[in-house]
């Protein structure tokens, strides 16, 4: 990637006027060394880029081969073992180390600084470090892969993991434990972050929603991967030194770890979604022209989903014998936790109200989220209700519902990102038309392979079945076929994107003729991140005066001009 | 109603009490949330279509009634709408099983369904229960986690080790229905299957009566399984990897090299004397071989323990533990000795010979 741009301190447009600017932040050494161990915020994420990429298409050649298994009823492609094998791997992959760093640590990483202002992060060896984290949890866990596998499922349920499983559960949830330090770091530096570096001027309310939902999702990071840490340990210690915690044959509780695990993960998800919402936020308003719709609505969302989502885990755990009464509370707190989403997507929609709206490949990813986060939103409330949960837990109901979530909308908001952000991060523009090709098919894609599954889940197929009853065939053909859609629609930005880093035309430092501060620099942006000293003088999303007088910080938008 | 809304292929059977009232809260909610749906999606392709970027719709400030208190009513609603489909989708009632019902036990194992009924009828991957009879399912497993899924019946609880669990269900209509694990259990999961048999009353009750009872043969079968140190591997619990041997009669296991054997007299026959014959997938060919060791008389008493009897080896034999030992309630402290005889999950209870005295 060095090599592609490094000349990309050129200027994109000749009729821009060449300053005698300094090299942009790709063009700051080309040697190896220079990557591995950077400090520059830009490059981490770049390199956290390139891991998470990898870790997608490991988890998604998983999800694939679990696919093809299931095309027909009986087992026929893989046995019992390795289909088990495949879908935890997928599972643990695609989760913790694609899901959960995906635009935190890209996007935050490369974004959070250039969107308020400052020079850097407040700690940048800390966020080497995390990345490195991240790379040796990765191993860890890829290490157990080639070891001959993990069958747990993501879940690491007791007490199959800790006393009956005989595969490498050990090494691959010690994988898991590194890489949460990662995230704790990553989540650190960024509230330190928001709190201290913020420009003159960039008030707590003039962030960018992108901003707040970095800010909350670290706040989870701070507040949760600590308690999984916690159950990971207590389930290396119990399988490996025989400490009787969850065992219970020895007097363990399997339920305490169910509600340990719960007690982070539930929150992950809202790791997951938060700054997909931060993400679409910013496209939605960008290409429709618009002020975001209830700015202060928005934050108060994002705070409460970070808050009441730590209340919520119980609902995972409705037909393990809980008490109905527990039941129907964590059941209303679900319940609740929908309220500020709804809002949110209420809010959006709104600000398509009177806007001027583009179709550019990032606001079809953006639309794509809003329906596909709506659908995903929706189905968890009949899983919150408890009787229909009890009939549909872990069914293919529960597996649609979260693919709609995690990989509909928060997927849908990672490219969202990904293209908006592309000529930023690499001072090249992409093939629109093959991005709109691609944004469309994997929309298409995505309900072909998951919708059906709702139908089959709710006719009562088990999930984690690699031989099933065979009047779910049909069902699981659709699925199927809709995966093998899905996956051409993901190879498809790995390669023209990468075409762009080569071919792509010389990107304008405001291509898109945004708001936020991070195009107020060039593309790409230097190491210092801003020449002079930005200084904020209005709200986000200063799209069109209304109410508050236009005034950002003298700027000739199609220019491209420097703060 | 469910009826007239959804075509029959999309709709699962509905065989119980539970089961009509899902659907109706489902079909409840299907409504509801596919209005909000529709209204989402609608406004964002009507916007998206007017205010396309060049259209000739009107624009400008936005109209007075689109404030501040626009936001707090649709958040209002939203709260109302949704507080009043978690209140609609309460079943308080639901939850505890009439007086008169039917119990069964219900154990779960890697990778098979145990059910006992109250006269002791025992089964394996296969329950009986009369229509129109509530049935009462008191759950507990040996190994690991499972969950018992009737989709028809709309019932699922999960069968947790060394602690009870409890559902109830009625059924409404008579057949054979899907018993399901829906709890990730291991290797075998996807074919830890059952059938649910719904029965009219009296052919319930004729069936009970054809019960087959244990015959001497099986008897010294159980004790030549431990004698002669089978259990030693085969024994759930063992710590040699050696395939558990429980509810394996009549099923098809998978060989070293993608072959299936199914077990029968000869199948059992010839892993006794040929051992390194045809070795289970997944397993080291560890087992000695018994030629000269067993005679065939014996070799026919562990065959026919191996087809009636595993069932009863398991639920006590292989649970052969000093209950106190192992099994604490919260807050209570183990106790040694055998003195103290109180399984904590009665499933291992009815009908079997449990020694020493009654509990407490």
């Amino acid at each position: 990637m060095s090599g592609a741009s490094s000349d990309a301190s050129s200027l994109a447009n000749p009729r821009e006027l060449d300053l005698g600017l300094p090299v942009s932040y790709l063009g700051e050494g080309h040697s190896v060394a220079s990557w591995l161990f950077t400090t520059d915020h830009k490059r981490i994420a770049i390199l956290y880029a390139l891991s998470i990429t990898f870790f997608f298409f490991i988890g998604g050649a998983a999800a694939t081969l679990v696919r093809l298994e299931l095309f027909t009823p009986q087992g026929d492609v893989v046995g019992a073992d390795h289909y088990n094998k495949l879908f935890s791997l997928h599972g643990i992959v695609m989760v913790w180390f694609f899901l959960i760093p995906s635009i935190p640590t890209t996007m935050g990483n490369f974004l959070l600084p250039l969107m308020i202002g400052a020079r850097d992060l407040a700690f940048p060896k800390l966020n080497l470090i995390s990345w490195y984290l991240n790379i040796a949890g990765g191993l860890l866990t890829l290490a157990a892969v080639l070891a001959g596998g993990i069958d747990t499922g993501w879940t690491f349920y007791v007490p199959y993991s800790t006393v009956f499983s005989n595969t490498f559960v050990t090494l691959a949830v010690l994988g898991v434990f590194v890489s949460g330090f990662s995230t704790i770091a990553t989540g650190v530096n960024f509230i330190a972050t928001v709190h201290y570096l913020r420009a003159p001027g960039m008030t707590w309310f003039r962030l960018p929603l992108f901003v707040w939902s970095m800010y909350t999702t670290s706040l989870i990071f701070v507040l949760a991967t600590p308690v999984l840490a916690l159950t990971l340990i207590l389930v290396i210690a119990e399988r490996t030194f025989g400490l009787p915690i969850f065992d219970p044959a020895r007097g363990g509780d399997p339920i305490l770890f169910q509600h340990l695990f719960w007690f982070y993960s539930h929150p992950a998800v809202y790791i997951m979604i938060l700054p997909a919402m931060g993400v679409i936020s910013e496209v939605i308003t960008c290409y429709a022209r618009r002020r975001i719709f209830g700015y202060s609505f928005m934050v108060y969302a994002l705070v409460a989903i970070a808050v009441i989502g730590f209340f919520t885990w119980g609902h995972h755990m409705f037909t393990s014998g809980m008490s109905p009464f527990a039941a129907l509370v964590f059941s209303f707190l679900s319940f609740i936790v929908a309220v500020p989403s709804a809002i949110k997507v209420f809010n959006w929609t709104a600000t398509l109200y009177r806007g001027q709206i583009g179709f550019e490949s990032p606001m079809l990813y953006g639309l794509g989220f809003l329906g596909l986060f709506t659908m995903g939103g929706l189905t968890g409330l009949f899983l919150a209700s408890v009787p229909i949960d009890v009939h549909v837990q872990d069914t293919y109901f529960v597996v649609a519902h979260f693919h709609y979530i995690m990989v509909g909308a928060s997927v849908s908001a990672y490219f969202a990102g990904l293209h908006f952000w592309w000529p930023k991060v690499t001072g090249r523009m992409y093939p629109e038309s093959w991005a709109r090709f691609a944004a469309l098919l994997m929309f298409f894609g995505f309900n072909l392979t998951f919708f059906p599954q709702f139908i089959a889940g709710y006719l009562g197929m088990p999930r984690r079945y690699y031989a099933y009853p065979p009047e779910f065939q049909v069902w699981n053909v659709l699925s199927s076929s809709g995966a093998a859609v899905l996956a051409v629609a993901y190879l498809m930005p790995l390669g023209y994107l990468t075409w762009s880093l080569f071919f792509g035309a010389r990107a304008l430092n405001d291509p898109w003729n945004a708001s936020g501060l991070e195009w107020r620099t060039t593309s790409p942006p230097p190491r210092q991140n801003f020449f002079g000293n930005p200084q904020v003088l209005a709200p986000p999303y200063d799209y069109h005066p209304e109410a508050t007088p236009p005034g950002d910080e003298p700027r000739i938008a199609e220019e491209g001009a420097l703060t | 109603m469910l009826d007239l809304l959804i075509p029959s292929f999309l709709r699962p059977d509905s065989a119980s009490v539970q089961a009509a009232k899902v659907d109706a809260i489902f079909i409840g909610l299907l409504l509801i949330s596919s209005a909000i749906l529709l209204v989402v999606i609608g406004l964002v392709v009507t916007f998206a279509i007017r205010f396309r970027r060049g259209s000739a719709a009107k624009r400008g400030a936005l109209p007075n009634i689109v404030s501040r208190e626009f936001e707090i009513g649709w958040t209002a609603a939203t709260l109302f709408v949704f507080v009043f489909w978690w209140a609609a989708s309460i079943e308080i009632g639901a939850y505890s099983a009439p007086k008169n019902a039917i119990e069964i036990h219900v154990v779960g194992k890697q990778w098979m369904w145990k059910t006992q009924g109250p006269s002791g009828t025992r089964e394996i991957n296969e329950l009986h229960v009369p229509v129109g009879a509530p049935v009462r399912l008191l759950l507990t497993s040996q190994d690991v986690i499972h969950a018992f899924y009737v989709p028809a019946f709309r019932l699922k609880r999960d069968a947790l080790p060394y602690q009870q669990t409890e559902t109830w269900f009625q059924a409404t209509k008579t057949g054979t229905y899907h018993l399901l694990c829906t709890e990730y259990c291991g290797t075998d999961h996807s074919r830890m299957l059952g059938r649910v048999i719904v029965m009219e009353p009296q052919d319930y009750a004729r069936w009970l009566t054809r019960q087959p009872e244990r015959d001497g043969l099986a008897d010294l079968g159980e004790r030549l399984f431990s004698e002669r140190g089978c259990s030693g591997c085969h024994a759930a619990g063992s710590k040699v990897h050696a395939p558990s041997l429980a509810g394996i009669w009549g099923q098809s296991v998978p060989l070293e090299g993608g072959r299936t054997a199914s077990v029968d007299e000869a199948y059992i026959r010839d892993s006794i004397l040929q051992p390194q014959r045809d070795v289970v997938a997944g397993y080291e060919p560890i087992m000695p071989s018994y030629e000269g060791k067993l005679s065939d008389g014996e070799i026919q008493a562990l065959t026919a323990y191996l087809r009636h009897g595993t069932d009863r080896f398991d639920l006590i034999g292989s649970l052969n533990l000093a209950p106190a030992d192992n099994i604490c309630a919260p807050g209570q402290t183990p106790q040694d000795g055998t003195a103290n005889q109180t399984l904590r999950s009665p499933a291992l209870v009815p009908g079997a010979p449990v020694s020493g005295e009654t509990p407490q």
